[in-house]
C-alpha cells in the first residue's frame, strides 16, 4: 500500500479468506482500490481472482476478513451496493432468445437511476444489432453486451472479470476504449485479465495474486522496473527491457495460462 | 489521477448526489419487464408452443376419433355347416342384426375360433332339438355371443317370451370416452406446462449463470419468481380456451358447470402446479437433472390420477393416496364441473387439496431455492 488518500477507497479488502471443501481459494488477501482508478488483478487460473471479485460483488460470502465497497458493507448495505455496482461475470450466458434491446431493457428496469438503453447501446457500438437476437451475436458482440448490462445501471464501480478473454484484437481494443471512457468519468474499475498488454495499457495499478494472496502490487511500470532482465529464462532472451509478463513469470514461476 | 473527479466517497455524500427516483412507465417497471421476458422466451421456442398448444389437441383428436361412439357392436359367430340342423340355425341367426354369421367346415371352424375371427362356434346337433356352443368364458364378446345366439336359436325353435319388452336407445353427451378424456387432458396440460415451464426455464438460467448475474443486480427475487407465475397465467387462458374450445365444438364435450368455477379450478391448478414446478427447479444445476426430477414427479400422476382411464381401476387400498395427488384433485374437480355441473362447494375438497399442495411446495421451494 502506497500513499493513502484522504478519501474513502472505492474498495478495501482486509484479511480475506475463503475455502471450498477441498481447496483454499483466498488466503489472507488484502487490497485497496482508490476512487477513480483502474485496478487490475492478475494471476494464474485458480489463484483466487474470481473468488475475490465475487466476494466483493456480494455473490459469495467470505469465511473471514472484511470487505468495504464504496464505504459500505454487504452485511448492512446490500441493496444500496447492488444499485451502485456494475458487474460482468466470466461465464454468464444471456438469454439467446431476447434481442440486445430487450436484454438491456430488462437490466435497466432493476435500477433506480438507470441510463438510457439506446445511449448504452451506442456506447458499446451495438447500434446495428439493437434488434437482433443475442443468439446471433459474435463473441465480441456478446461480451460488449455483457459490459453494456453492467453499464446500464449507471454504476460508480465496475467489476470486469476477464472481459476480453477470447476476443479478437479489434473487439479487445473496442472494450479498452469503453473502459477508458468509463474511467474518464471519474469512476472506478476493477478488472481481472490474462493479458499483460491489457493490464499495462489500462491499469493505473495492478496486484498480482497467487495462492490466494497478493504477491506484488504497484503501477505496471514500477513492477516492470523492479525486475532484473538478465535472470529471465530462455527460450526468449530479452532485448532491452522487461515486460509485465516477465514480472509475472519471475514472481510466480508460471505463465499466466498455467493451471 | 489528479485530473479525475473523485466520486462522492462517503455514504452521506453519495446519497445526497443520488437523483430522486425516476418515474417509471408501466412498461419500464421490472415486474412488467420480467414478465415480458418470460413471454418472449416462451413464444420464441417453437417446440414449447407445440407441446403446450398443438400436442394436446392432436392427442384429443386422435383418441376422440379412435374411441368414438359407433353403432352397436356386432358379434361374429361361426356355424358348422355339415350338421343336418345347420340350415335352420343359420336362418334364425341371420335375422339378428347384431350378429355376423359365417358357416365353416370342421377344420376351418377350429381355426376361425382360435384366431379370434369368430367369438363363438355354434355346433348344431344331429337333430333340431340340440345345439352346442364352443367359446372362451373369459372373453366378454364370447359371453354376449352365447346369450344372443341362444336367444335367437330358442326363439327360432318356437320359444315365446312371456314379457313384452321394448327398447329406447339414447346417446348421452357426457358419458362418452371423449367426455372423460378432455378434462383429463386439460389437467395433464395444466400440470405439464406449469412444471416444464417453470422447471426448465429456471434451471436453464441457473446453469447458464444468468441467475447469478441477476442476483448481482437490485432485482427483487420475489418479482423474479412472480414473473413466472404471471406469464403462466397469461398462457393458461390460451391453453384452457384452445383445448376446451376444441373439445366443445369438435366433439360436443359438455360444459355443464359454471364457467367461473371452471376458471377458478384451472387457475388454482396452474398456481398449485407452479409451486411444484418451482420446487422441482429449486436445486437442480443442469437441465438433465431437472428433466429426471420432473419425469419422476409427473409419471406417477399420468398413470394414477385418471388422465386416460379412471383412477377407480386401482385397488381400493391405494385410493386415499391417489385422491391426495394434485392431478387427481384437478381432474376430479374438472370432471365434476364439466360433466356433472357440480357447484363450487361440491368441488371444494379437491380445491383444498390443490391449495395445500401449492402452498407447501411454494414455501419449501423458497426455503430450498439455490440462487446461484
Amino acid at each position: 500500500m502506497t500513499t493513502m488518500t484522504s478519501a474513502i477507497p472505492a474498495l478495501r479488502v482486509q484479511g480475506l479468506r475463503k475455502s471450498y471443501s477441498d481447496v483454499v481459494a483466498v488466503d489472507g488477501l488484502d487490497l485497496e482500490v482508490r476512487a477513480g482508478e483502474c485496478f487490475g488483478l492478475l494471476g494464474p487460473n485458480g489463484a483466487g481472482k474470481t473468488t475475490t471479485i465475487e466476494i466483493c460483488e456480494g455473490l459469495l460470502t467470505a469465511d473471514s476478513g472484511s470487505v468495504e465497497v464504496l464505504g459500505r458493507r454487504w452485511e448492512t448495505d446490500a441493496d444500496d451496493l447492488r444499485e451502485l455496482l456494475g458487474i460482468q461475470l466470466q461465464d454468464t450466458q444471456l438469454s439467446e432468445k431476447l434481442t440486445v434491446d430487450e436484454t438491456l431493457a430488462l437490466f435497466q428496469s432493476f435500477y433506480r437511476d438507470a441510463r438510457d438503453v439506446g445511449e448504452v447501446i451506442d456506447q458499446v457500438e451495438l447500434g446495428e444489432k439493437r434488434y437482433s437476437r443475442v443468439g446471433g451475436l459474435s463473441g465480441g458482440q456478446k461480451q460488449r453486451l455483457a459490459v453494456a448490462c453492467a453499464l446500464v445501471g449507471n454504476p460508480q464501480l465496475l467489476f470486469l472479470d476477464e472481459p476480453t478473454t477470447g476476443l479478437d484484437p479489434v473487439s479487445r481494443r473496442g472494450l479498452w476504449d469503453l473502459i477508458a471512457k468509463f474511467q474518464a468519468e471519474g469512476k472506478t474499475i476493477v478488472l481481472t485479465t490474462h493479458y499483460m498488454e491489457e493490464a499495462e495499457r489500462l491499469c493505473d495499478r495492478v496486484a498480482i495474486v497467487d495462492h490466494g494472496h497478493v504477491i506484488a502490487l504497484g503501477a505496471p511500470q514500477e513492477l516492470i522496473e523492479s525486475v532484473d532482465v538478465s535472470h529471465l529464462p530462455p527460450p526468449e532472451p530479452r532485448k532491452t527491457s522487461a515486460t509485465l509478463e516477465d514480472v509475472f513469470v519471475s514472481l510466480t514461476g508460471r505463465t499466466l495460462r498455467d493451471e | 489521477m489528479s485530473d479525475r473527479v473523485p466520486f462522492p466517497m462517503t455514504k452521506e455524500m453519495a446519497e445526497a448526489e443520488r437523483r430522486p427516483l425516476k418515474r417509471r412507465t408501466f412498461k419500464n417497471s421490472s415486474m412488467v419487464q420480467l414478465t415480458l421476458v418470460r413471454f418472449r422466451e416462451f413464444i420464441r421456442e417453437p417446440e414449447a408452443v407445440f407441446w403446450t398448444f398443438i400436442f394436446p389437441i392432436l392427442l384429443a383428436a386422435g383418441l376422440g376419433i379412435a374411441f368414438r361412439q359407433r353403432g352397436p357392436d356386432k358379434v361374429a359367430v361361426g356355424v358348422i355347416a355339415t350338421a343336418p340342423a345347420s340350415a335352420a340355425v343359420v336362418q334364425s341367426l341371420k335375422k339378428d342384426s347384431t350378429l355376423v354369421v359365417t358357416t365353416y367346415d370342421d377344420s376351418a371352424a377350429a381355426l376361425a375360433l382360435r384366431t379370434g375371427k369368430v367369438a363363438m362356434l355354434v355346433v348344431p346337433g344331429s337333430a333340431t332339438d340340440s345345439v352346442r356352443y364352443v367359446y372362451d368364458r373369459g372373453r366378454a364378446d364370447a359371453v354376449s355371443a352365447r346369450v344372443l345366439v341362444d336367444r335367437d336359436v330358442q326363439t327360432g325353435a318356437g320359444r315365446a317370451d312371456p314379457v313384452r319388452a321394448t327398447d329406447t336407445y339414447v346417446t348421452e353427451a357426457g358419458s362418452r370416452y371423449i367426455d372423460f378424456l378432455i378434462p383429463g387432458l386439460l389437467g395433464m396440460n395444466l400440470m405439464g406446462s406449469s412444471i416444464w415451464g417453470l422447471g426448465f426455464s429456471i434451471v436453464t438460467a441457473r446453469s447458464k449463470k444468468l441467475l447469478k448475474r441477476l442476483m448481482a443486480t437490485p432485482m427483487s427475487r420475489a418479482q423474479y419468481l412472480f414473473s413466472y407465475l404471471c406469464s403462466r397465467l397469461v398462457f393458461l387462458v390460451l391453453e384452457v380456451a384452445t383445448l376446451l374450445g376444441f373439445g366443445h365444438y369438435a366433439f360436443g364435450v359438455p360444459l355443464r358447470g359454471s364457467l367461473v368455477t371452471l376458471g377458478l379450478i384451472c387457475l388454482l391448478g396452474a398456481v398449485g402446479f407452479g409451486g411444484l414446478g418451482l420446487l422441482t427447479a429449486s436445486r437442480a444445476k443442469t437441465t438433465e437433472a431437472v428433466s429426471g426430477i420432473m419425469n419422476f414427479i409427473m409419471l406417477p400422476m399420468w398413470i394414477f390420477s385418471g388422465v386416460f382411464f379412471s383412477s377407480a381401476n386401482f385397488p381400493h387400498v391405494v385410493q386415499p393416496f391417489i385422491r391426495l395427488l394434485p392431478l387427481t384433485a384437478v381432474n376430479d374437480a374438472l370432471r365434476a364441473n364439466m360433466l356433472e355441473g357440480a357447484s363450487l362447494a361440491a368441488v371444494s375438497p379437491q380445491l383444498l387439496v390443490i391449495i395445500v399442495w401449492g402452498l407447501v411446495t411454494f414455501f419449501a421451494a423458497l426455503k430450498l431455492f439455490r440462487w446461484r
